[in-house]
């Protein structure tokens, strides 16, 4: 009986330590805060100067070789287009697109342009199961569509509704975003394509650091045209574009509501219990085991027969 | 069969026939009947023709999503990346197949063996129900032949969907080893059956490992969407563990929900100790889920008050929320409690159906229904709809075939009675 006992424990302890195996060190990634590389590029937009013309939607479109719109850029009625309610969004087709508001008590509409902020700790890269996203060191956030499985996981976990999906695709879906013109301009130190394009210089690009200086210094010399806040700065822990605006930000289409941490901080919790149920239930099920059966039968109702012929 | 039975045909139960001679797989495979019996009592089968006609209308829709993209049967949605397939096939199915290491953990770690009747189709029905969420996984991913990239290719291991692709990948193969016991048996593998067995503790503690992390983990996904979903079934502290309870009745109600059909349906299938012990089984099992109910209901409430949330409580959302706590926890928690105190075993089916139906509202409100509750609802395309439909009628159809052969409801016997 005691062998049968001890055997049994054996087991549950080493299937224990399978499963422990199995879960490479999860945690490791979650030390710590990363405020971004200190010498990451970011993009300023200033929403008071946007004139809703839409040149860098179609530079944007050159550049990353996207096809031909059903509209053609210097179509405004995109502007009204209305699709469940919301306005126009980033798609496997356009990586960037901008948004007329109307804003209370002014009669100039508000243009917003979209694109993926580049935030400085991704929640699309942290939800990747297969480390698809890298954040570059010049502040870029890219993908390896070569590994895309196509979970659309980090679809669900970007706050702001950037990551696309090519759902047409037979052979090969995978997920399209704006990657800062990482290939064709950032990597040598050049400015995206939108920005370069923009005829009111809405954008400005330079170091994150630098560019959120001169984003509070315009807030300070003009504190009667701006919303004295800088959107990006702090939302999900920080983006590599981020915007000025003369209206609140809510009234842009903005999610106002975001946490300040990065999205990651939600899901660390739970990373951690990870490790402890892996170490602790196999002992603890274990000891359980044997402390409802010890002096009672081990053996399964239906088993006796083979019971008795392991004692022979 | 039931037909059959008035004839004196009996279904194949043993290993050996009642004048010694084996039997031939074939003869296992039609039940023990000649072939023209077989045929007549699948044919005079309601249900066979009822999945004949889904078949007929869904497989050749799930062809037309390969051939012609996830596009051309979905909403292509950028907002509600996860639709269906995911939403139902995963976060659905996922619960209601905890109950495998819930009876596992009974019967092995605890040796309640009074609960052995029910363990193996608790086992299977969790091998099962594991193995289909992993077909709608396929159905639902862009590129499901890059299925193992996570495992052997391109590693995320902060991602919380590596946790459940590692996990449910190693459970399944958990349970594929705990029900072949029964496989072992039919086709008469003794050496394969006594190996499996002598790890049974190994398996099932492993077993509970893993359920407790996925089932979590499923809860710990939405936490990467805090704007997205509907604060009132989101909590950064609590939804992995509001995921995991609630998949704790899931999984009982589910079992007996399935011996519920079962009985009614397959009786023929059913030997005497099963029958005897199912009324009993059934009230045990009522009161682990009413149990868990409840602690459910707490930690429920005790996530709207630790986010301090009431007030959202008196919006349209929070009637919702309501509706689901009130209609589909408290009320068959009221119905189970009574039923248990009473021994009325049809109300504790009654409870039990609702509690899944509950659990169903759940998954579902969190991964769609509330799901970007600021922007706007979606009902999913049609032909989602009749994908995941033939899916799971495919998942019955499997359910069946096993359960008519393989010794889940009955105990194989060495030779077959005269």
């Amino acid at each position: 009986m005691s062998k049968i006992t001890r055997r049994r424990f054996l087991a549950g302890s080493a299937a224990g330590g399978a499963a422990l195996m199995l879960t490479p060190a999860q945690k490791a990634l979650a030390a710590g805060s990363f405020e971004g590389f200190p010498e990451g590029m970011g993009v300023l937009v200033d929403l008071t100067r946007c004139v809703g013309c839409r040149t860098c939607e179609a530079a944007c479109n050159e550049e990353q070789h996207l096809p031909e719109p059903s509209k053609p850029f210097d179509d405004f009625s995109v502007f009204d287009e209305i699709h469940h309610g919301q306005k126009r969004r980033t798609t496997d087709k356009a990586y960037t697109i901008v948004n007329r508001y109307d804003v209370k008590d002014t009669e100039e509409p508000l243009y917003r342009k979209i694109q993926c902020n580049h935030c400085n700790e991704p929640a699309c890269l942290t939800s990747c199961f297969v480390n698809a996203y890298k954040k570059t060191p010049e502040g870029a956030v890219i993908y390896n569509s070569k590994v895309c499985v196509g979970c659309r996981n980090c679809m669900i976990a970007c706050p702001f509704h950037i990551p696309a999906y090519s759902y047409h695709s037979v052979l090969n879906p995978v997920i399209k975003k704006c990657i800062f013109c990482y290939d064709t301009r950032l990597k040598e130190g050049k400015p995206p394509a939108c920005v370069e394009s923009c005829p009111q210089q809405v954008m400005t690009f330079g170091k994150r650091k630098d560019l959120m200086k001169i984003a509070h210094e315009r807030i300070k010399k003009n504190p009667d045209t701006y919303v004295n806040h800088v959107y990006g700065e702090k939302e999900v822990g920080g983006t590599g574009w981020f915007y000025l605006s003369n209206a609140p930000f809510e009234e842009a289409g903005f999610d106002t509501d975001l946490p300040k941490k990065p999205i990651i901080d939600n899901v660390k919790d739970f990373l951690a219990i990870v490790p402890m149920v892996l170490t602790i239930w196999p002992a603890l099920f274990t000891g359980f085991h044997l402390l409802a059966t010890k002096g009672k039968s081990h053996g399964h109702g239906d088993d006796h027969s083979h019971d008795e012929q392991e004692g022979h | 069969m039931k037909k059959l039975a008035t004839y004196g045909v009996k279904p194949h139960d043993a290993g050996m026939k009642s004048d010694g001679q084996q039997w031939s797989l074939m003869e296992k495979l039609l039940l023990g009947l000649t072939l023209d019996q077989y045929i007549g009592q699948v044919l005079r089968n309601k249900l066979n023709w009822f999945l004949a006609i889904i078949f007929a209308i869904g497989i050749p829709v799930i062809l037309y999503r390969f051939v012609f993209s996830l596009g051309a049967v979905t909403h292509s949605s950028y907002d509600y990346p996860w639709g269906l397939f995911l939403g139902f096939g995963l976060f659905c199915m996922v619960p209601l197949s905890a109950s495998g290491f819930m009876l596992g953990t009974t019967v092995e770690i605890f040796g309640r063996h009074d609960f052995e009747p029910i363990e193996r189709l608790a086992l299977l029905n969790g091998l099962l129900g594991y193995f289909f969420a992993v077909v709608y996984l396929l159905v639902d991913l862009g590129q499901p032949w890059r299925l193992s990239y996570p495992m052997v290719y391109s590693f995320g291991p902060a991602a919380v969907l590596f946790l459940v692709g590692w996990h449910v990948a190693t459970y399944l193969s958990v349970q594929v080893a705990e029900v072949s016991t029964a496989f072992f048996e039919w086709i008469g593998f003794q050496r394969g059956y006594d190996f499996i067995r002598k790890g049974t503790v190994g398996l099932t503690v492993s077993g509970i490992i893993l359920s407790t992390l996925h089932q979590g983990a499923l809860g710990a996904l939405f936490l990467y969407a805090p704007g997205k979903v509907h604060p009132l079934w989101y909590s950064s502290a609590f939804q992995w563990i509001h995921f995991f309870t609630s998949s704790i009745p899931a999984g009982l109600c589910m079992v007996i929900c399935v011996s519920t059909v079962v009985i009614y349906t397959m009786k023929w299938r059913c030997d005497q100790r099963f029958i005897d012990n199912l009324d009993r089984i059934t009230i045990s099992l009522a009161k682990g889920a009413a149990m868990g109910l409840s602690t459910y209901l707490i930690i429920k409430l005790i996530a709207v008050a630790h986010d301090n949330e009431w007030a959202y409580l008196m919006t349209g959302w929070g009637a919702w929320w309501l509706f689901e706590i009130v209609g589909f926890v408290f009320a068959p928690l009221v119905i189970l409690s009574y039923a248990i105190r009473n021994k009325l075993v049809g109300l504790c089916r009654i409870g039990a159906f609702i509690t899944v139906a509950g659990i169903l509202l759940n998954r579902l409100n969190t991964a769609l229904i509330t799901f970007n509750w600021k922007l706007y609802q979606e009902i999913p395309h049609k032909w989602e709809i009749i994908i995941s439909i033939t899916i799971f009628a495919i998942y019955i159809t499997t359910y069946r075939f096993i359960l008519n052969r393989l010794p889940i409801l009955y105990q194989y016997k060495s030779k077959a009675d005269e």
